[in-house]
C-alpha cells in the first residue's frame, strides 16, 4: 500500500517536473544569450588592436591589457569606483535607517511627509545631477554659496575642490528614498507586540531598537546593500552631466573611464579589455554579497 | 487601536523632524520647479527669489528646441513595454522556482543575480556593434529589448519573493482540479499576488524611465527617451538655468505624478523577500 503511494507520488513528481521546466526556458534562455554573447565578443575584441577609425582589426595579444595595467590612472579609477560604491552606501543606509525609524511612528501629515521624502527616487539621475550642479553647487549663483555667504563663509566651489563629495551627495540624494522605502516596509512588518513587550519590560527606546528592531532588519539591510551596490557600480549619468570625470581623473570611475578613454577614442580593443576588468571588479564585489544573500534565499 | 499608538500620536519631535526631513529631501525638486517658471535673471538672482512674476517662456523655448512629446512618448513606450515583457518572461520562471523548487533553483537564482552585477559598460561595445550590424541603432525596439533584459533578473527575483508568500496548499487545490501550470499561474497565482506584481511593475518602470546609460550611448533623436533629451539639452543650453529647469521639470513630471499616485503600492511592496 505504502509502496503504491510512493510510486504514485514519484510518478506525479516526475510528470510535474517534465511539465514545468519549459516555463523556465524563456527567461533563462534570453539571459543566457544576454550574458554569453557580449562576454565572448568582449573577450575576443580585448585581444584585438581594433580602432573604429582605423579598421581592420589585428590580433594584438595582451597588448590592450598591458596598456590598461600600465596606465597610471587605473589605480585612481579603481579607487574612485569603490568610493562611489561605498560612500553612497554608507550615507543611504544610515539616513534610510534614521528616516525609517522616523516615519515608522504616526504623526499628523505622515503620508504627505513620506511622499515628499521618496520624491527624489522618481527624479532621473541626469536631472538630479543638473539641479544640484546648477542650482545648488554653483560657486556664484548656487543656493549653497548664498547660504555660505549668509554665514560669512567663503563659498565652496564644490566641483573643483570637492568633486567626489559632490557626486556622492547627488547619488545619495537619489537613493536614500529607496533605502528608506525598503527599511520602512521591513520595520512595519515587525510584530508590534514584541516591541510593546520589550517596552513593558522596561527596555529603553535605544535598547529596544538594538535588541528587537535591528535583528529583524539584518536581512532587509543585506538585500538593500546588494541592490544598491549593483546600481552604484555603474554610476554614470551623474558624472556625465556634472564633472565629465574631472577635474583630471578625480571623479572618473570604471564606467566613465571606459566611456571617456576608450569609446571617445573609438578604441574597441582597449574598451573591451577595460570592460572585462570592470566585470572582474563587479564580480569580486558581488561575490561577497551574493554569498551573504544566498544564506537568506 | 493598538496600545501605544495614542501615546505617540502627539509626538511633537517626530512631527517636526518628519516634516523637516520631507521638505528638505524634496526641496531640490521644488526649487527646480520654481526656477522653471522664472526668467533667466530671476533664476540666477542673488539673493534667491522665492517670489517672482511667473512666466511660461522657458517652456515655449524648450518646445522650440526639443520635440518633447516625441521623447516623452519614447519614454512611455520603453518603460511600459520593457516592464511588461520582463514580467511576462519572469512570471513563469518565478512560478517554477517558487513551487517546483529543485536542487538547481538556488543556483539559478544566484546566476541571474550575478548577471545583473555585470556592469553595462562591459557589454556596451559588443551590443553596440551588434546593433550597428542589425541596423538597430537608435530604435525603440533595441532600447526596449536591452532595458527589459537588464531589469529581468531583478523582476524574476521580486516575483519569486511574492509567489513564495502564497501557501502551496492553494495551488495544490488547483492542481487537484486538474489545472495545468500555466492555468494555475494565470487563474490562481497572478490574481493572488496582484499587489506584489504591481509594485514589481512600478519599480521596473521607474528604473526604465530613469535609465540613462544605454539611452545616451545607443539612441539619438529618433528613439531617445527624455533622459537623452535632457542630457543633450544640457549640453547645448547649459548656461540657461531657467530653460534647463523647465526641460528638467517636463521630463520628470510624468513619472513623478505616476510615482506619487502609486507610492502606497511601492511602500508596501518593496521587500524583495527580505521580510518573513
Amino acid at each position: 500500500m505504502s509502496a503504491t503511494v510512493v510510486n504514485h507520488a514519484g510518478a506525479r513528481r516526475q510528470k510535474r517536473g517534465m511539465k514545468v521546466w519549459p516555463l523556465l526556458l524563456p527567461s533563462v534562455s534570453v539571459l543566457l544569450v544576454w550574458m554569453i554573447v557580449p562576454l565572448v565578443m568582449t573577450i575576443w575584441y580585448s585581444l584585438q588592436n581594433y580602432n573604429l577609425q582605423s579598421p581592420p582589426a589585428q590580433f594584438g595579444g595582451l597588448s590592450n591589457f598591458e596598456y590598461l595595467f600600465t596606465d597610471p590612472d587605473i589605480p585612481i579609477v579603481v579607487w574612485n569606483t569603490l568610493l562611489l560604491v561605498f560612500g553612497p552606501l554608507v550615507v543611504t543606509v544610515c539616513l534610510g535607517m534614521a528616516f525609517a525609524v522616523l516615519y515608522d511612528g504616526p504623526f499628523p501629515g505622515r503620508g504627505i511627509a513620506r511622499l515628499l521624502v521618496i520624491t527624489p527616487f522618481f527624479v532621473m539621475p541626469t536631472v538630479a545631477a543638473l539641479v544640484w550642479k546648477n542650482l545648488f553647487f554653483h560657486p556664484v549663483w548656487g543656493l549653497l554659496s548664498w547660504v555660505e555667504k549668509l554665514f560669512g563663509l567663503q563659498p565652496i566651489d564644490w566641483f573643483s575642490s570637492h568633486p567626489m563629495v559632490a557626486v556622492i551627495i547627488i547619488v545619495s540624494w537619489i537613493w536614500t528614498p529607496f533605502a528608506t522605502l525598503i527599511l520602512l516596509t521591513a520595520m512595519q512588518s515587525l510584530d508590534r507586540e514584541q516591541i510593546e513587550a520589550a517596552r513593558l519590560d522596561g527596555a529603553k527606546a535605544v535598547s529596544r531598537f538594538i535588541h528587537v528592531v535591528f535583528p529583524h532588519l539584518k536581512r532587509p539591510i543585506s538585500v538593500l546593500v546588494m541592490l544598491e551596490t549593483i546600481f552604484f557600480l555603474s554610476t554614470y549619468a551623474e558624472i556625465y552631466v556634472t564633472t565629465m570625470g574631472g577635474p583630471g581623473t578625480a571623479t572618473t570611475n570604471m564606467p566613465f573611464y571606459i566611456f571617456s578613454r576608450a569609446l571617445q577614442g573609438f578604441d574597441v580593443g582597449l574598451a573591451s579589455a577595460a570592460g572585462l576588468f570592470a566585470i572582474l571588479i563587479a564580480n569580486v564585489v558581488a561575490y561577497f554579497f551574493i554569498k551573504r544573500i544566498s544564506e537568506h534565499l | 487601536m493598538k496600545p501605544g499608538s495614542t501615546r505617540t500620536k502627539r509626538d511633537p519631535l517626530r512631527t517636526v523632524l518628519g516634516w523637516l526631513v520631507g521638505i528638505g529631501m524634496s526641496f531640490p525638486v521644488f526649487w527646480m520647479a520654481l526656477a522653471a517658471f522664472k526668467t533667466e535673471q530671476d533664476a540666477a538672482a542673488i539673493p534667491p527669489k522665492f517670489l517672482f512674476a511667473p512666466t511660461l517662456e522657458n517652456f515655449v523655448a524648450m518646445s522650440e528646441r526639443v520635440n518633447y512629446f516625441h521623447h516623452a512618448w519614447n519614454s512611455i513606450v520603453v518603460s511600459f513595454a520593457s516592464t511588461l515583457i520582463a514580467i511576462a518572461l519572469a512570471a513563469p520562471a518565478a512560478y517554477v522556482m517558487a513551487f517546483h523548487a529543485s536542487k538547481f533553483t538556488r543556483a539559478l537564482m544566484l546566476w541571474m543575480l550575478s548577471i545583473r552585477f555585470m556592469p553595462a559598460v562591459g557589454a556596451l561595445i559588443p551590443i553596440y556593434l551588434i546593433l550597428v550590424a542589425l541596423n538597430l541603432i537608435d530604435t525603440r525596439f533595441a532600447l526596449v529589448v536591452i532595458t527589459c533584459l537588464s531589469n529581468l533578473p531583478l523582476i524574476v527575483w521580486m516575483l519569486y519573493s511574492y509567489f513564495k508568500e502564497v501557501p502551496a496548499e492553494i495551488l495544490e487545490a488547483g492542481r487537484m482540479d486538474g489545472a495545468r501550470p500555466l492555468r494555475q499561474l494565470w487563474y490562481l497565482l497572478i490574481p493572488l499576488t496582484l499587489p506584489g506584481i504591481a509594485s514589481t511593475g512600478l519599480l521596473g518602470m521607474i528604473l526604465a524611465w530613469n535609465e540613462a546609460f544605454w539611452c545616451i550611448n545607443i539612441t539619438a533623436t529618433n528613439a531617445g527617451t527624455l533622459a537623452l533629451a535632457i542630457a543633450s539639452f544640457a549640453n547645448s543650453e547649459g548656461q540657461f538655468w531657467a530653460k534647463l529647469s523647465a526641460a528638467s521639470l517636463a521630463s520628470i513630471a510624468p513619472i513623478l505624478v505616476f510615482g506619487w499616485f502609486t507610492q502606497r503600492q511601492l511602500v508596501r511592496g518593496l521587500t524583495f523577500g527580505a521580510v518573513k
